[in-house]
């Protein structure tokens, strides 16, 4: 183990930790050797709490990921909206199973958060051995299309990104 | 413009808030009012920037983030002690 | 309280945001006053809550980085943070309600054994 990897076991959550400390506060030298001394403390102190890295392969790729994650969360808000307003008798809830293809574990939290914040859907539980997550969906209609639906959608992408 | 908006919004977040008490007192469930207590907090971050804008201070935000962060720390530990009957693991 | 200067553009955009977070949060609240299952008042909470209050400090970064002169991002940390974490907490409250059995026998469909 060099000297940087044991000093520096995250980088990048130890650069996110300094980015938000200057972001919070202004912008001045002091506050810059602050953030710094704090982030290496807090990324080192909290290692052993930290799972296997996930390698980021393809950043731009996640950017773009975020930028459609985002139109899709306000599209699908208004489909629950007026869900919620006019159909609140006729809704037909249920659950489905979702199999997953991805593996790596913050690529899984990933699609699980997508499918909360999206298509009237919310993760209720991850399986870790049968490798499923159990989606409520608050209009079930079409199991198998929402299950392509994601798949093609978000979970490609994701294994791609992550490269899993 | 910007004031009507403000005065606007605040009373809509009010409404919300008190369907959300609404939902917290009748239940039926624990977990139904674990639920409305997170979207309590949700709601009292809104009236919190919203009275920041209506008395052009700028400074609420430091309230806001302590009440998203604590709001999200709570309903963690709630659902945990219900899931494994302790907190801390 | 509105800055004399500030364009009408900008006036109307931060109006508009303000408004839309609002209405988008009431209908979460009043999904989570109406609905008939838990899980089905989970929906609302989750997802127009969020997206209210991220409308909603969109506005309020506009409105300062005008009013200051200087890109406010104070807000935009909030919104990320609750973007991250909404989901987090919905999947907590659901997988509690599963393990208590909550809205067994309800209108959802398919309601897992275990």
């Amino acid at each position: 183990m060099t000297w940087i990897q044991r000093w520096l076991p995250h980088p990048l959550f130890a650069g996110f930790l300094l980015l938000l400390w200057l972001l919070m506060n202004a912008f001045s030298f002091a506050h810059l050797l602050l953030g710094s001394a704090l982030a290496v403390v807090i990324s080192r102190v909290t290692q052993p709490f930290w799972p296997e890295r996930s390698r980021i392969k393809y950043p731009g790729k996640l950017m773009l990921y975020l930028g459609r994650l985002l139109v899709d969360i306000l599209k699908s808000n208004l489909i629950v909206a007026r869900r919620i307003l006019f159909h609140s008798r006729q809704l037909q809830p249920g659950f489905f199973t979702y199999p997953l293809t991805l593996t790596d574990d913050f690529a899984v939290t990933m699609l699980a958060s997508t499918i909360s914040l999206t298509p009237g859907t919310v993760s209720a539980h991850y399986d870790r051995e049968g490798r499923t997550l159990l989606i409520h969906c608050l209009h079930l209609e079409d199991e198998a299309a929402l299950i392509r639906d994601i798949h093609s959608r978000y979970e490609l992408p994701l294994k791609e990104i992550f490269d899993d | 413009m910007i004031e009507w908006a403000v005065n606007l919004a605040i009373t809509v977040f009010a409404v919300a808030i008190i369907l959300n008490l609404y939902r917290l007192a009748i239940g039926p469930d624990i977990v139904d009012r674990i639920l409305a207590l997170d979207t309590l907090m949700i709601n009292s971050i809104a009236l919190i920037v919203l009275f920041d804008i209506r008395l052009s201070l700028g400074i609420l935000f430091e309230a806001a983030m302590l009440i998203a962060l604590m709001g999200f720390v709570g309903t963690v530990a709630m659902t945990k002690y219900l899931l494994r009957g302790d907190v801390i693991e | 309280m509105t800055p004399s200067s500030m364009p009408f553009l900008l006036e109307l955009l931060i109006s508009l945001l303000l408004v839309t977070g609002a209405l988008f949060a009431l209908i979460g609240s009043i999904g989570l006053a109406r609905l008939q299952d838990f899980f089905m008042r989970l929906h609302g909470p989750t997802k127009a809550s969020t997206l209210g209050l991220g409308c909603l400090l969109i506005g309020s970064l506009l409105y300062f980085s005008f009013q200051k002169g200087t890109v406010s991002v104070h807000e935009a940390i909030v919104t990320v943070f609750l973007f991250a974490t909404a989901p987090v907490s919905a999947h907590m409250m659901a997988k509690a309600a599963l393990f208590r059995g909550v809205g067994k026998g309800g209108p959802s469909r398919n309601y897992p054994e275990n």
